[in-house]
């Protein structure tokens, strides 16, 4: 998941399922802790677009994809295989249950030896490991030097470096994939003695067992273990019950508790992985990591932390207002001279003028008013965007804001979600899986709606630059604005997380780890013709599947009458006593009621009705824009009643989806609409009352 | 049963957590006192008896922290910290 043309919008809403080829030969799986540049692997081999940002927890549901005649198949990252997490549990049961042919487990060469503590525990599942250590460039940069042959030869399966990023560098990992003879001997981990006596008096009792193609051995540890999703698995299948009773006699018999047994389990893992990198991992640069710890100091730093996290996010609005103006102008004068044209052939055939009306005046326009005005910020926030989660800031967002998360009794890992919620909502709310505790999740998804999306930036963009920044269009002011409707939907972030926190889902902060990982260098090639790509042609399917219809029918309402008056009207005016209270109009409450299934098209549709239901005007620069939305009464306390609504209001239908997809329940999807509704609509009733009294 | 307020003090004052840890100096684990899950998210993340630990610094609200445990970087709260039980080296 994360942002990318398969993770945002539509695609997510359908959902990724595992698709097991039947026709491929083999099945492998891609396991590894969290970013470790798996799903980069993945993609590289199978061209699919899992996303790859540098933050721990990018694949929270499985992807398969198709490589040679093999499907291939990337778990979510995890750091063990005791099943302890959600995502923990789907990597173990695929491994355990569905018997893929080879489990190649990515290592990171730069941290080698917490890697190999999940291959060694993969190794007592799957006797068909491969391991890859991916990072080689990163690991030489950093002066590690990584004895493979050495490794391999400890481990008794097959070791490959690469570089992952790197495509070229993965043709060892796919012929040693082709040739594929693995060894059917590899290292055991050893426990110690009592745990090995209890292992050794349950053996004959699972050995009758009928054979269900697990190990033996690892399914003694197991009901040692007394691991409950695993049992409960294994119940369904079979009596196992009192195999279970046999094991909790054999773990007192050596007189072990349960916790103890644990900890002796997970120490071994542990300290055989520092065994075994010792010789075959060698530090020559001596402090390989001065870099990170360097850049950390100062993007954590208690003075210039959070300076510099709106410094960035400044940055980034600067340059996306900036570079929009050009190519929205050019599109605007482009689409303009296309409607003269296109009218121009339909009076030439001599076309009734409904049908010019209704096509070119409703679809085309609207078509074209959401690729020039909301595609070109679209198409340069979003890979400025991801070039900073791929640089690996976005951890350290998280790592900075929570603090305040804490008071507000959630998780820091939310902060992720909310800058995922920045390109796209649904991303956001799917990413929400991180987030270990099902109260601090339902926290992260209710208010996600609260930051507004990529979608939603190129009308709070527009607005604020037409009726604030003044008619100089400087963007300098328009982005510093933009940061300050920022900083303020984030506080609308906590205001209603802590209000949540304290009414409707009670509770206290859970624990929290949280991995920094190291800075890398992006890759900003592949991210900007990516998402370009990949946004660009998204927003595009989009603007003509949802854009046109809307168009369409916006036109038909402002010209079928009704007793005199159109249909527009007779909306507009239902609504508009409402929306007045708001310090909006009817027209406007429409457009975001149409702009349902997806934001990029509210603005497009105030235009389109107002210039629908007036003379026509030639709308080619944001100046003249100004001009309508003022001749139609909006005044600066309709735009800000119009940006806070923008900000606080229902989410687009695929964000519903996903939300209802991610919680299953009804009653909290209907919450995750109402509560930014009713922020918004409160807070629009507030601050036009207190306009109106002030004036 | 209630404890004389010192007495608490000094068995408190003999544990020292890694929250004692100040930035730039480094700890070995001696026990976890964590239960249930966050005690085996730790030990998932290497933190078993004799490990080594630095603490790289705070978060510019002064919590989590950030350590160093065996090569990752990993950030704790301080409540999560006071399951961590070490000792200075």
């Amino acid at each position: 998941m994360g942002l990318t043309n398969s993770s945002t919008g539509a695609n997510l809403a359908g959902g990724t399922r595992i698709l097991l080829n039947t026709t491929a030969k083999k099945v492998i799986a891609l396991a590894g802790n969290p970013n470790v540049g798996k799903s980069t692997i993945f993609n590289n081999l199978t061209g699919m677009n899992q996303h790859t940002g540098n933050w721990p927890g990018k694949t929270v549901s499985l992807a398969a994809g198709r490589w040679q005649d093999c499907t291939l198949v990337d778990l979510p990252g995890t750091y063990s295989l005791m099943a302890h997490s959600a995502e923990e549990e789907v990597a173990r049961n695929f491994i355990c249950f569905d018997h893929p042919d080879a489990v190649i487990v990515v290592c990171d060469a730069t941290c080698l030896e917490r890697s190999l503590n999940l291959a060694l525990q993969t190794m007592e599942i799957s006797s068909r490991v491969i391991v890859c250590v991916n990072l080689m460039d990163e690991a030489k940069r950093k002066g590690i030097s990584i004895d493979l042959d050495l490794l391999s030869g400890r481990l008794g399966v097959p070791v490959v470096g690469v570089s992952g990023r790197r495509k070229k560098s993965l043709s060892a990992l796919t012929d040693v994939i082709n040739s594929a003879d693995f060894p059917q001997s590899s290292l055991q981990l050893q426990y110690c003695s009592e745990i090995e006596q209890a292992v050794s008096a349950l053996l004959p009792l699972v050995n009758t067992l009928p054979d269900m193609g697990i190990p033996p051995r690892w399914l003694c540890l197991k009901l040692l273990e007394r691991d409950e999703t695993l049992t409960a698995e294994l119940l369904s299948r079979q009596d196992i019950q009192p195999l279970l009773e046999e094991a909790g006699a054999a773990l007192s018999a050596v007189s072990l508790d349960h916790t103890q047994l644990c900890d002796l389990m997970a120490a071994a893992a542990v300290n055989a992985a520092e065994e075994l990198c010792r010789g075959v991992v060698t530090y020559s640069a001596g402090k390989y990591n001065t870099f990170d710890r360097r850049v950390d100091k100062i993007l954590t730093s208690r003075a210039a932390g959070y300076p510099l996290m709106l410094l960035l996010l400044a940055i980034i609005f600067w340059l996306t207002i900036e570079g929009a103006n050009y190519p929205s102008q050019l599109l605007s004068n482009l689409f303009a001279k296309g409607q003269i044209l296109l009218t121009d052939l339909f009076t030439r055939w001599g076309a009734p003028d409904w049908l010019h009306g209704a096509l070119v005046l409703g679809i085309y326009r609207v078509l074209t008013w959401v690729v020039a005005v909301m595609l070109p910020p679209m198409a340069i926030f979003f890979p400025l965007f991801t070039l900073l989660e791929d640089v690996g800031y976005l951890p350290r967002v998280a790592y900075n804001l929570d603090k305040p998360f804490k008071r507000c009794k959630a998780c820091g890992k939310q902060a992720l979600c909310m800058a995922m919620g920045f390109g796209c909502n649904a991303a956001g709310i799917v990413g929400s899986r991180i987030i270990d505790s099902p109260r601090e999740r339902l926290l992260a998804i209710l208010t996600n709606n609260f930051v507004p999306c990529n979608g939603r930036f190129p009308t709070l963009i527009a607005i604020l630059t037409m009726f604030f920044a003044g008619a100089s269009t400087s963007s300098l002011l328009s982005a510093l604005l933009l940061t300050a409707v920022i900083i303020f939907s984030v506080g609308m972030t906590f205001a209603v997380t802590k209000l949540l926190s304290a009414t409707l889902l009670k509770g206290a902060p859970s624990s929290f780890t949280l991995e920094l990982p190291p800075y890398r260098k992006p890759q900003i090639g592949k991210v900007i013709v990516r998402s370009i790509f990949d946004r660009t042609l998204f927003v595009l399917g989009r603007a003509a599947a949802v854009a046109a219809p809307a168009g369409l029918v916006i036109w038909l309402m402002a010209n079928v009458s009704a007793g005199g008056v159109s249909l527009l009207n007779h909306c507009a005016g239902f609504l508009d006593p409402f929306a007045r209270l708001m310090g909006l109009d009817g027209v406007i409450l429409i457009a975001f009621i149409l702009g349902f299934p997806a934001n990029e098209i509210v603005i497009p549709i105030i235009i389109m009705a107002y210039t629908a239901q007036g003379s026509l005007l030639e709308l080619d620069s944001t100046w003249q824009l100004r001009q309508l939305l003022i001749a139609n009464g909006w005044t600066w306390s309709t735009a800000v009643s119009m940006v806070i609504f923008s900000l606080l209001h229902w989410p687009c239908s695929t964000a519903l989806i996903t939300a209802y997809r991610e919680t299953l329940s009804r009653k909290w999807t209907a919450l995750t609409a109402l509560i930014p509704t009713a922020a918004g609509v409160l807070l629009c009733m507030l601050f036009t009352a207190a306009v109106k009294l002030l004036s | 049963m209630d404890f004389p307020e010192t007495k608490v003090k000094e068995v408190l004052d003999m544990d020292i957590n890694l929250n004692d840890i100040k930035p730039g100096q480094r700890a070995r684990v001696l026990d976890l006192t964590a239960q249930d899950s966050m005690r085996r998210r730790l030990l998932d993340i290497g933190l078993v008896k004799d490990t080594v630990v630095e603490c790289l610094g705070r978060s510019p609200g002064g919590d989590p922290s950030a350590f160093l445990i065996r090569g990752a970087v990993i950030a704790i709260r301080s409540e999560d910290c006071c399951g961590i039980l070490v000792r200075p080296c």
